[in-house]
């Protein structure tokens, strides 16, 4: 609550006469340190919207700003197969990822959850090894076995290690809401007679679904972003969206890239924002 | 009474067992996707072409590996005190703000944090390139020929933004959980509000800054997209050395022995950090959105 203290408040008052020193607040936020925090805000948010007024170019080069407008690129991105192709293998890996991991990740988060032994935390680590371990050593090892196992290229390959990449998310995410939840209610519900399923399908899982839902929203948007070990294990039939976005930049120079970073941009910051002005607009209620 | 023993007992043991239970898939699957992969690299780096450690000795003795790790530690530092830079009155304004302003703030940090790598490391390349608008803003005042595409300072300028919610994230959670009726106290007793804030609140943060600062550094030592699209072949990172031992040299023993090292290093970091402020799952908690 000592954090509520804002400074507006002795501007509106200045205008309505000198205010007494006293009024200022004791506890005020320099106007440097809002300035900083803007300036801030500012390189995290703006560098990547000029991907924005790039996709719109009418020039084959990455020159910026562009010197004409027009819609090629995007429709280049449309028309083109090798653009669509990587885009419905992306969807489809991510899908099938989002599905999988959210299973398996929320099972062991209410299993973790359920678990007092010490060797609890050991397992938990090593469930979130995937988000702490660089992914070039990842993309490395996985790319060596998958040679072996037949596998590099292979739509299961890509489901297995984004799954995995994928599961720290949803662990966190069912682990946050499951730490709000009220174990009596289970419980409850069996003494009332509900099997153990039954009591996690009607009582636990409703309430812990808020966790279960954005750990799947994470595992998607993982998988669709995840470049660096798609561009290890990926074959000429069979790659993702990322590695064409990454060889258009690297090798081609293809200007498409603009069109499909800028899809990227926008579907992820409206996937980041719309929870986000939900929570805003109920405060505003 | 007896039967509420019964069914009592009939729970605990059905909880004791329905926990473990529950992991299998997990563990399964990071099985055969993490740890066996892991197991097989560590083996071969070890037995290719005979039994021994020379991949291991080969990384502090063929001249080049040490070079690029050098090269890689003074960029991870770069970057570190960048986003530490940047991080530290971001999350503190954070702290500060009302709730409205604290989710606004927390959704500049998120979008970046899930916006597309790819998209962004193009975003940055258009933006240093030769002739692009950094290039043009010197110019302006007077600084000619400032291209940062294929220098360390391009790639740092890029991976301080993308690193920075990692640092804002813990940072920020650290920094909640201190009581700001302690700065005011100290500045009830006579102190002005800077030297309440250095003496009171800043040690009090030092936990959140080096925890932040050990997760930066150990991911930053591992990047590999944004040096590739911004950086030069002549001044390579450790992650674009074990890219080109593997999908060029196809030295996969030699490979599997500096990734090994590589993740090893990462993960002690990683190790210190959670000690010191449990900032992996502060991050994660984090990016789950709590905002309360």
């Amino acid at each position: 609550m000592a954090t509520r203290t804002q400074s507006p408040a002795p501007r509106h008052t200045e205008e309505g006469g000198r205010p007494p020193r006293k009024q200022k607040p004791v506890d005020a936020i320099p106007l440097w340190l809002k300035i900083v925090g803007v300036l801030v805000a500012i390189y995290l948010i703006l560098p990547t919207l000029v991907v924005i007024p790039m996709s719109f170019s009418a020039g084959a080069t990455f020159q910026f700003p562009p010197d004409e407008w027009s819609l090629r690129w995007y429709e280049s991105f449309f028309t083109d197969d090798r653009w669509l192709k990587a885009l419905s293998n992306s969807l489809k890996v991510a899908f099938s990822v989002m599905v999988v991991a959210t299973l398996i990740g929320t099972a062991a988060a209410v299993g973790l959850s359920r678990t007092r032994a010490r060797w609890a935390e050991a397992v938990r680590s090593f469930l979130m090894l995937p988000l702490v371990a660089p992914g070039i050593v990842i993309a490395v090892v996985v790319y060596i076995a998958y040679l072996n196992w037949q596998m590099v290229g292979s739509f299961w390959g890509y489901v297995l290690i984004h799954t995995a990449m994928a599961l720290p998310y949803v662990l966190v995410a069912v682990t946050a809401s499951l730490s709000g939840f009220d174990t009596n209610l289970l419980r409850a519900a069996s003494s009332l007679g509900a099997s153990p399923l039954r009591a996690f399908w009607r009582v636990q899982l409703p309430l812990i679904l808020p966790g279960v839902l954005s750990g799947a929203v994470f595992a998607f948007v993982t998988s669709l972003d995840e470049v660096v070990v798609a561009l290890f294990i990926r074959s000429p039939l069979f790659e993702t969206l990322p590695v064409r976005m990454f060889n258009s930049v690297t090798i081609e120079i293809d200007p498409t890239v603009a069109a499909a970073s800028s899809i990227l941009v926008v579907l992820a910051t409206l996937l980041i924002l719309t929870p986000q002005l939900l929570r805003l607009a109920r405060r505003k209620k | 009474m007896a039967v509420a023993a019964v069914t009592q007992g009939r729970q605990r043991r059905r909880a004791r067992w329905s926990g473990p239970g529950l992991l299998v898939p997990a563990l399964v699957l990071m099985g055969f996707a993490v740890l066996a992969p892991l197991a097989m690299s560590f083996w071969r780096s070890l037995t290719d072409p005979s039994f021994g450690l020379s991949h291991y000795t080969d990384l502090f003795t063929d001249g080049i590996t040490l070079t690029i790790v050098g090269r890689t530690l003074m960029t991870s530092l770069i970057v570190t005190l960048g986003t530490v830079i940047l991080g530290y009155p971001f999350a503190y304004l954070m702290t500060r703000v009302g709730t409205t302003m604290r989710i606004l703030m927390l959704t500049a940090v998120l979008v970046p944090f899930w916006t597309s790598m790819t998209a962004r490391n193009f975003a940055w390349l258009i933006l240093v390139q030769r002739g692009g608008p950094v290039d043009k803003m010197f110019s302006a005042v007077g600084i000619d020929g400032v291209v940062l595409h294929g220098t360390v300072a391009g790639v740092a300028v890029a991976m301080i933004q993308v690193m920075l919610p990692f640092m804002v994230l813990p940072l920020y959670s650290h920094m909640a959980g201190i009581d700001r009726k302690l700065l005011l106290a100290a500045q009830a007793l006579g102190s002005t509000p800077i030297r309440a804030f250095r003496k009171v609140f800043l040690p009090l943060s030092v936990g959140g800054v080096v925890s932040g600062s050990i997760l930066v550094f150990a991911l930053s030592f591992g990047f590999y997209v944004t040096p590739a699209i911004l950086g030069s072949p002549q001044q390579s990172l450790v992650a674009q050395l074990l890219g080109q031992r593997t999908l060029q040299l196809l030295d996969f023993a030699a490979a599997g022995a500096l990734g090994i090292v590589v993740l090893l290093f990462t993960l002690a970091l990683v190790t210190v950090a959670n000690r010191l402020g449990g900032s992996v799952s502060a991050l994660g908690g984090a990016s789950v959105a709590k905002g309360k």
